[in-house]
């Protein structure tokens, strides 16, 4: 429990501090979906497996898949509206 | 204080990444992001608590061989309350993008600051 | 300038006259800026904004500082809260000393007949509160769906996932993963009182196994059979069908009744009483949540 323990909580302050600082937004959502992963082992690993089976749908699963749904549609917003080149800028 | 701090070291890094949320929930200015601090905040809160009820040795609380002597098992407990928490978390988020959405549709920026400017700008302009 | 006293400028700024952001910026306001601004952004286009476009880049240079020193703030202060907490993974403190876990779990399996626990916890001795938050899950859908669903005029175009839909590895993995996906869901709802898992994790899972078949394929199959109506019938008679069992149990528990849904054996698959039942009411609940906000958030309808 011990050495695998403090890799993972490592772990999980990386991810939870790039999801917050990275620039682009893609990237930061496939962080989160990362830190999601790690938050569900961990929750394993202090003997809650109802939580973990929980945050692994959940939160890896499907609150990341809509927020990809939404960056896709805001990306479609904006070439709806012609501005295809400062739009990614935009978004990032 | 260094010790206690290393020995309650699940609820530090639990601490430290609501920090990191609560911080990125108010001060930056990308709403999308807005919204993964927010997320963040929510799951080192249900670290927290579930840390609350972890006993090393134990197991976890699924009746085995029909013994119930609650030295046996870990706190039931904290993870009831998280359990309905998740899923109230991603149906906040769910709401949250689709307000974003429409935000976007609206003024064509994720920035806070811009929407504010104009939305400032269109009072202004229309008496 | 006159100086202001602190009271009339929070007022101008409740009213929305005051900027917030160049007073902690500590700068006076630019009067011109030739260049500052990105090439082509909207901000350099229009002339009346462009001082907008400074302030915030002046809020932005110090964005840092304010981070760091909320952050330091909210850190230091709850560190010191963690000190003076009971240990970490001991048994003497509070929350595990305390009556009511001792009670769940000595007489949780005698009384709700779930071996899971927590299952028992939140089905049985606290159902209300899942209850409630059934409902949150279904207000969260009526709210997403006031904002999103799509007008008679301006429908969503088809052809917005069309990249998707195409996508040989992933219409092949769909079809790898589609089924197994859905038994693993029931299994996962239907031993939600035996093993870790219930009703929400399952249904979430399910709601994940739909999700994946509506992005690679056509979605014309599934929206046959779960549409608006579906989705309404479903939700509505999961729902009614929870608070209605709870009125029962309580109604019989609170007069001393003999309730027709015994705890059964323990371990075996038809017992613990109404936890199986409620399990696959929440579970039905979650998935069609799920699924629905995906369907909402791509193709503005369910």
């Amino acid at each position: 429990m011990n050495y695998i323990e403090i890799a993972l909580l490592g772990l999980l302050l990386i991810c939870g501090i790039a999801a917050c600082v990275s620039r682009n937004l893609m990237v930061s959502l496939i962080i989160f979906m990362a830190y999601s992963v790690i938050m569900s082992i961990i929750w394993a690993l202090l003997r809650a497996p109802d939580l973990a089976v929980t945050e692994a749908a959940v939160g890896a699963g499907i609150s990341s898949v809509l927020m990809f749904v939404t960056l896709k549609k805001l990306r479609d917003i904006n070439h709806t509206f012609g501005e295809d080149q400062s739009g990614e800028e935009k978004l990032s | 204080m260094l010790e206690t701090l290393w020995n309650n070291r699940i609820e530090v890094i639990a601490v430290v990444l609501f920090a990191v949320g609560l911080t990125t929930l108010f001060l930056h200015k990308n709403l999308l992001k807005k919204i993964i601090g927010l997320n963040i905040m929510d799951t080192s809160g249900y670290l927290f608590l579930t840390s609350l009820g972890y006993i090393e040795g134990r197991l976890s609380p699924i009746v085995s061989d029909g013994n119930t002597d609650p030295s046996r098992y870990v706190n039931p407990l904290p993870a009831g309350l998280v359990l309905t928490g998740i899923v109230v978390s991603v149906s906040v988020t769910a709401v949250m993008l689709a307000l974003t959405l429409r935000l976007y549709r609206r003024y064509h920026t994720l920035n806070l600051d811009e929407i504010y400017r104009i939305v400032h700008r269109e009072q202004e302009e229309e008496p | 300038m006159a100086k202001k006293s602190f009271r009339e400028t929070l007022r101008e700024w409740d009213e929305g006259n005051f900027d917030f952001t160049m007073k902690t910026a500590g700068i006076p306001l630019p009067e011109n800026e030739d260049g500052k601004e990105k090439e082509g952004s909207e901000w350099s286009r229009t002339p009346h904004l462009r001082t907008a476009g400074s302030e915030i880049k002046a809020f932005s240079k110090l964005y840092p500082v304010f981070a760091g020193l909320l952050l330091f703030a909210v850190i230091t202060f709850l560190l010191l809260v963690i000190v003076e907490m009971p240990p970490f993974n001991s048994p003497d403190t509070p929350a595990n000393r305390s009556e009511v876990t001792w009670r769940y779990i000595r007489s949780g399996l005698s009384e709700t007949g779930a071996v899971n626990i927590v299952a028992g916890v939140i089905l049985d001795y606290r159902a209300f509160d899942t209850l409630g938050e059934s409902h949150v899950l279904f207000a969260a859908t009526v709210a997403v769906m006031i904002l999103m669903l799509a007008k008679r005029e301006e429908e969503e175009p088809e052809e917005e996932l069309s990249i998707l839909r195409n996508d040989l590895i992933l219409q092949n993995t769909a079809k790898v993963l589609v089924p197994f996906l859905l038994m693993f869901g029931a299994y996962i709802i239907l031993n939600g009182h035996l093993g870790p898992g219930g009703g929400f994790s399952g249904g979430a899972v399910l709601g994940g196994a739909l999700i994946l078949y509506s992005s690679a394929f056509h979605p014309g199959k599934l929206q046959k059979i779960l549409n608006m109506k579906s989705y309404r019938i479903i939700v509505l008679l999961a729902l009614s069908f929870y608070s209605g069992m709870k009125c029962y149990s309580f109604f019989s528990g609170a007069n001393g009744l003999e309730t027709i849904f015994g705890t059964g054996t323990p371990g075996a698959i038809l017992s613990a009483g109404l936890i199986l039942p409620l399990n696959i009411a929440v579970g039905l609940v979650v998935a069609c949540t799920m699924y629905g906000f995906y369907a909402i958030f791509t193709r503005g309808r369910i």
